[in-house]
């Protein structure tokens, strides 16, 4: 058997959490393209300058929505998020008047060869 | 027997000092001294097989031998057979054969070239002489007189003749430094072609101004001056291609010795290879560690444990197949499960350990030792005269103190006969009197060092051999291997040549430098 790797696209929806004053999806991003894409130790290919996710908070509205570590956000509300700086990422998806998020995420799976499955 | 008197005398001296030690290990400790250096030539020649005492020594086996100095040595030993005290082994035979036999045919071949060489010398020099003063002799009357021209040349030829004799005695007059198996090619060149030189201008002399008497004297001065440059051109000449030619490096020596891979690399110019051999020997004398062959007594072993482990016999009868008996034994050999490795690991350490440990009591013992004795500064050796020592009583009075830990270090790193006590005594009171520190003392007993340090009784090389498949008056050439062989051990020696190297330039803006900052922030929304 062998493994392996494609990415598909996913379509997330984060409801945001009021924690205080200010409203928190519970995941922290990295990346952009004033950054150093070597350093992102989840893109498969090191020149890629896209926004990914590397934390989300145990419990957290990200979580519960299905957002995973390792996603690379393609696109916040109808923004493209591939060729945006980090502080712009940052702002386009803390927008105050904002409670709904919804990402286009694109994530990496490994998936043993179809040919184990069927034998087994 | 005045030898043995002699170190009877250093015994004598040293079991005062040491009065504290037992009989048994007086005697113990006696039999690593090595008086050998009163002995000159007769060093390691003579072998006393004896039954040891109730000490075990080690360092006792093959070749060291021993004169029983102590009063009890009668008493102690159980049986003393064997040879007389005076035996020689079969090695020193042929190695004593082999120095008469050297000795004598190749000095006259040297000396021979030096009274030739000399002559022609002599000969070229009063040349120019004999050319101006031969008309004034013989027709005196009949020379045009020439005035301050001709005073003139005189003097430029007595400064020119006076340069040519500080250059010649400068350059050829030295000491012959080696003794080489074939002559120098390019001095030859040289001796040749001055004595053609000076030959076809006493030819042309003899015909055109003896026979015919010219009296104009002012050419027969300039011909003699023109004699005289073209001497100092020759004499140019000589300087480039004998001393200035193989100064550029051209070439890389790798030289190896045989017995234990020690290796250096050098740098030559353009040589003939007898050349390079003596640059590498004299070399050789202040790179190479000693050679040691007690150090080479455990490889030895091993090799022979290896050897007898297999015995092949011939139950065929005659008609064998004698390589492969050989390839069987091999095979046979590689298949049998050896723990010889694993011994090897496990005694290298250990000897490792006990190196160490009789390091560091050896240089505990001479920093205590050193403690003892201070200087004394002017004003007060005037106070107190009775104390007074010299170097070499101080020595002599701090020596007991370290010289069994010194002893047992020599004896575990197989030095022993390298150092006799006198020459120990000497070095520490010449440390003494240089204000030197117990480590600058203990430096060269430490580690061994190169083969200039010792005695020359203890040096195993002093006849060479040059052994070569190209002749020894033939240039380096890359890949030429030569090998230098003396009686226990050779050198091999590999050329090769320094590579052609293309530099190329680059130019670099100083306003050039710029760097940029790379960051990766990571931020929680």
């Amino acid at each position: 058997s062998y493994l392996f790797s494609f990415s598909f696209q996913q379509r997330i929806e984060i409801h945001k959490l009021r924690q205080g004053d200010n409203l928190i999806l519970g995941f922290s991003i990295g990346g952009g393209i004033d950054q150093d894409p070597t350093q992102n130790p989840f893109s498969e290919d090191k020149t890629d300058k896209g926004i990914y996710v590397t934390r989300v908070t145990e419990g957290g509205p990200a979580e519960v929505a299905g957002l995973q570590i390792g996603d690379k956000i393609m696109q916040v509300n109808g923004w493209d998020m591939t060729m945006v700086t980090h502080d712009q990422a940052r702002k386009r998806l803390t927008k105050r008047n904002e409670e709904v998020v919804r990402l286009l995420v694109t994530r990496q799976s490994l998936q043993k060869a179809v040919q184990q499955s069927m034998m087994s | 027997m005045s030898a043995a008197m002699d170190t009877e005398s250093t015994y004598s001296g040293y079991s005062h000092y040491s009065g504290h030690s037992k009989k048994a290990h007086r005697q113990g400790r006696d039999r690593h001294k090595s008086p050998r250096s009163k002995d000159g030539s007769r060093s390691e020649k003579s072998v006393t097989i004896q039954t040891p005492p109730a000490e075990p020594l080690l360092g006792n086996d093959a070749s060291r031998a021993e004169e029983g100095q102590d009063d009890n040595w009668g008493e102690t030993t159980t049986a003393i057979t064997g040879t007389s005290e005076h035996s020689i082994s079969q090695e020193d035979i042929a190695r004593i054969s082999k120095d008469l036999e050297d000795s004598v045919g190749l000095d006259c071949k040297r000396y021979l070239g030096l009274t030739v060489a000399a002559v022609l010398g002599l000969l070229v020099f009063l040349t120019p002489i004999a050319f101006i003063l031969l008309p004034q002799i013989l027709w005196r009357d009949d020379l045009e007189p020439c005035g301050t021209v001709c005073e003139g040349l005189f003097i430029s030829v007595a400064f020119k003749l006076l340069i040519l004799l500080i250059g010649t005695w400068a350059l050829f007059f030295r000491q012959p430094k080696a003794d080489l198996p074939r002559v120098f090619v390019f001095r030859a060149l040289l001796l040749v072609l001055i004595f053609l030189f000076v030959f076809s201008y006493w030819l042309f002399y003899g015909v055109r101004i003896l026979d015919s008497k010219d009296t104009n004297y002012q050419g027969i001065v300039q011909y003699a001056v023109s004699l005289v440059d073209a001497l100092l051109f020759i004499h140019y000449l000589a300087i480039v291609l004998l001393e200035l030619r193989q100064l550029q490096p051209t070439f890389t020596v790798k030289v190896v010795r045989s017995t234990d891979g020690e290796s250096r690399y050098y740098s030559l110019g353009h040589l003939s290879i007898q050349r390079a051999a003596l640059v590498v020997l004299e070399n050789y004398y202040r790179d190479f560690t000693v050679y040691n062959p007690a150090l080479l007594t455990a490889s030895k072993s091993r090799a022979a444990k290896h050897m007898a482990g297999l015995k092949v016999y011939n139950v065929d009868g005659p008609g064998n197949n004698a390589s492969g008996q050989s390839r069987a034994m091999i095979a046979a050999a590689a298949r049998r499960r050896d723990s010889s490795h694993n011994e090897l690991y496990y005694e290298e350490a250990d000897h490792e350990r006990r190196v160490r440990k009789r390091r560091a009591r050896l240089v505990v013992a001479v920093e205590e030792a050193f403690t003892h004795i201070k200087r004394l500064q002017a004003e007060e050796q005037q106070k107190a005269p009775g104390e007074m020592m010299d170097p070499r009583e101080a020595a002599q009075a701090i020596f007991p103190s370290m010289a069994r830990a010194l002893q047992k270090y020599l004896r575990t790193t197989r030095q022993q006969q390298y150092h006799s006590m006198e020459s120990i005594l000497q070095h520490l009171s010449f440390c003494i009197t240089n204000n030197m520190t117990p480590k600058a003392f203990l430096e060269r007993y430490l580690n061994p060092g190169p083969t200039l340090q010792y005695d020359r009784d203890r040096w195993f090389s002093k006849q060479w051999t040059l052994v070569s498949e190209e002749a020894v008056t033939s240039g380096l050439q890359d890949g030429v291997v030569f090998v230098l062989k003396c009686l226990d051990f050779s050198l091999v020696v590999n050329v090769k040549k320094i590579p052609f190297i293309k530099l190329s330039e680059e130019f670099i803006d100083p306003k050039s430098h710029k760097f940029v900052l790379r960051l990766q922030s990571e931020t929680s929304v």
